[in-house]
């Protein structure tokens, strides 16, 4: 059914999840201006933290997945987001199922 | 409330609904793979149910899952979930003005269904200056998580009947999905250099230190990067 261990991460996680929602009303609206390296900083977070979740498995696995992440690239400039997904795991199903 | 009371707020009732009904054809596909995903991955539909209800934010649900995957420790699992929803921060800063006459569990519940959708139609409405009242908030709000626990529970039966996740890809499912999010930021200024930061960083320090350390000294590159190119005087508009 449900593993105890993993309700709890769940929890917390969701925990983590609400104070990043709260936490800029509590914290970052008592700041009248932020200094523009901070402003570009929080910017970047998101993009950042993706790329560490896409960049090693893109490039440690094999063929079949590189070829996935180049086609969803370049499917992206032209595609929705599910569009873009749809393409990449196409390709990679395709990929995959020829041997690669 | 008060003044004009029931028509104001049945009027404030139907613009939520006209305005969630769009996010809402682009959100259920999100719900279902999620749903799929996760009980492919080897997690029940409990688990995957809890999931839904208790973060309400698709992509770091995912991510969850990817590091969770890669028996690293819980804390390292909670700062990649804090890390990818740090977007959130922004938005409260901003949707915080806009409902600044929400009562205090208002306010409480209201940052609890704070995603990337709820935030964006809060912006739009308040813009074009039309007041983003509880009855709103909470019918938009409302809307778009009823939504994603039925279409991750839709997701998660469907998932069950998946005998072969590798076959359908869905091993390699999240870093696709990822991607195709990140691409949505492709416009912001140095885009291109945070994410080759990014990218070299989590890629020497997975070889070299392996997970969890790869997501926090990659995203740590990419973000000290922005920090040293942004200029003193120029204000970025994201």
């Amino acid at each position: 059914m449900a593993d105890l261990d993993v309700i709890a991460l769940l929890l917390l996680a969701a925990f983590v999840t609400y104070v990043t929602r709260i936490g800029g009303w509590l914290v970052l609206s008592r700041f009248e201006r932020l200094h523009p390296r901070v402003e570009a900083a929080l910017e970047a977070v998101p993009a950042a933290v993706m790329t560490t979740l896409i960049a090693p498995p893109a490039l440690t696995n094999g063929p079949a997945e590189f070829l996935a992440i180049l086609v969803t690239i370049l499917a992206s400039y032209r595609l929705n987001v599910i569009g873009a997904i749809a393409a990449g795991m196409a390709v990679l199903i395709a990929a995959r199922a020829m041997g690669f | 409330m008060g003044r004009g009371g029931r028509v104001t707020q049945f009027q404030e009732m139907r613009d939520a609904l006209r305005d969630v009904a769009p996010m809402a054809v682009g959100a259920a596909p999100f719900g279902v793979v999620f749903g799929a995903a996760s009980v492919a991955n080897g997690y029940s539909l409990v688990e995957t149910l809890v999931s839904s209800a208790a973060m309400f934010a698709g992509a770091s649900q995912f991510v969850l899952m990817e590091v969770n995957g890669f028996g690293v420790p819980a804390w390292s699992v909670a700062m990649a979930v804090f890390a990818v929803n740090f977007r959130h921060v922004l938005y409260s800063a901003a949707t915080g003005r806009r409902i600044a006459h929400f009562s205090f569990w208002q306010k409480a519940l209201g940052f609890f269904l704070l995603t990337d959708l709820q935030f964006a139609a809060a912006e739009m409405r308040g813009g074009e200056g039309k007041s983003v009242s509880p009855m709103w908030f909470f019918t938009l709000g409302g809307a778009l998580y009823i939504l994603w626990l039925v279409t991750t529970l839709a997701g998660g039966i469907f998932g069950q009947f998946i005998k072969n996740p590798k076959d359908l890809g869905l091993d390699f499912l999240l870093p696709v999905y990822f991607l195709a999010v990140l691409m949505g930021f492709r416009k912001r200024s140095g885009f291109v250099a945070v994410v080759l930061a990014s990218a070299a960083g989590s890629v020497l320090a997975f070889k070299l230190l392996g997970p969890p350390w790869h997501f926090a000294l990659g995203g740590l590159g990419g973000i000290a990067l922005a920090a040293l190119m942004a200029k003193p005087e120029a204000r970025s508009d994201g």
